[in-house]
């Protein structure tokens, strides 16, 4: 098949998918008159029931805390699996790359000390933004994923202000891969703690505090949005530090 | 306009798909594939909204305020976490290609069959 062939075919096809796409649209309530029974319902009794003002993570981590479980383990087995099919050639020999590609060889530019300067400055602000939101999921728009996402760039900020060598000792893989699985082994342990309890899985058993908002306050949601926080972080300095890895490996082979 | 919001998803589809049809480069089609699933964010927090209401925090606000709906709110997180573990697989996929083959061009890498 010809490109060209090709994109006609995409155009009939396309022009079918926008056709249904319209058409179910045309049957959905419209902007700005959601009428679904669960957001009002939830909106309705989450205080109440939580003390937790952050209504999306309690969401999250109390209402859907089974599919949340669900989703942190995709991004530990995203981690897991690309590691994996990763390392299946890092053992074999490195081949040499074809003629057609500048990329690899391309002389690399020493990092500019305004980089590493304005980098090092940001490190201690992005980790305490990322702890803050970590362990803030109870109050206010933020939660462990954004949180881990946040803390795990604190340290890709130590990366770009040096060398990977220095960002490979304060992240060793042995030390995430441990991090990574407390966090998720933790979410999962704080709903079998449930079921020992004999209540349902993922019960919000801690004390909820008093004052709804509270940092105390919320019981598993607080806890289980730190849990995922350092999962996330763990999870994304695994996954970006693997590919940074392959990239120092294209370096040294083309040199 | 109150469809206006549903117009923009169906766009997004529209070319993210384009990009990953007409795609040489693997790291691109990647992109493309990024493009087509946030339109999943624009869909969901449309279906969500609530004329006049406001985000579903009640830190500061009374707890009766209006605010629109934090189920699709929730789901959008959970699609940005399962879209950075896609993305990730992806990428690492087109690492092998590129080390297997020496090429990114999907086209080239179809006539090498696996």
């Amino acid at each position: 098949m010809t490109p060209r062939q090709r994109l006609w075919l995409f155009a009939v096809a396309v022009a079918g998918l926008v056709a249904c796409y319209l058409w179910a649209f045309a049957g959905l309530p419209g902007f700005g008159d959601y009428p679904g029974p669960y957001g009002p319902a939830i909106l309705k009794r989450v205080i109440t029931e939580t003390n937790a003002t952050g209504v999306v993570s309690a969401v999250n981590f109390e209402y859907r805390g089974f599919d949340t479980v669900g989703e942190e383990f995709i991004l530990f087995t995203a981690a897991a699996g690309m590691s994996v099919v990763l390392r299946q050639l890092r053992g074999e020999r490195e081949r040499q790359s074809s003629p057609t590609d500048d990329a690899a060889n391309r002389q690399v530019p020493a990092t500019s000390s305004a980089i590493r300067i304005v980098s090092l400055l940001f490190v201690g602000p992005t980790a305490v933004i990322g702890w803050w939101l970590a362990t803030h999921a109870q109050t206010n728009p933020s939660g462990g994923f954004q949180g881990g996402v946040i803390l795990a760039t604190a340290f890709f900020l130590v990366y770009l202000s040096g060398e990977f060598i220095v960002f490979r000792r304060l992240s060793p893989i042995a030390l995430l891969d441990a991090v990574e699985a407390i966090g998720a082994g933790g979410f999962a342990a704080v709903g079998v703690i449930a079921v020992a309890m004999s209540l349902p899985y993922l019960y919000n058993y801690l004390p909820l505090g008093t004052i709804p908002g509270a940092v105390s306050s919320s019981g598993t949601i607080a806890a289980i949005s730190f849990l995922v926080g350092i999962e996330v972080a763990a999870a994304f300095l695994l996954i970006i530090g693997e590919l940074l890895e392959q990239t120092l490996l294209r370096r040294e082979g083309s040199s | 306009m109150q469809v206006f919001p549903f117009i923009v998803v169906a766009w997004i589809v529209v070319v993210g798909l384009y990009g990953m049809v007409t795609s040489r480069d693997l790291i691109h089609q990647v992109v493309c594939l990024i493009v087509v699933q946030s339109s999943t964010y624009v869909l969901l927090l449309a279906v969500g909204y609530v004329t006049g209401g406001v985000a579903p925090y009640f830190f500061d606000i009374s707890p009766r305020a209006l605010a629109v709906d934090p189920v699709v709110q929730a789901l959008a997180l959970t699609d940005v976490v399962v879209e950075a573990a896609v993305t990730a697989l992806l990428l690492s996929f087109a690492v092998q290609a590129y080390k297997r083959f020496g090429t990114l061009d999907p086209h080239e890498l179809a006539e090498f069959k696996g």
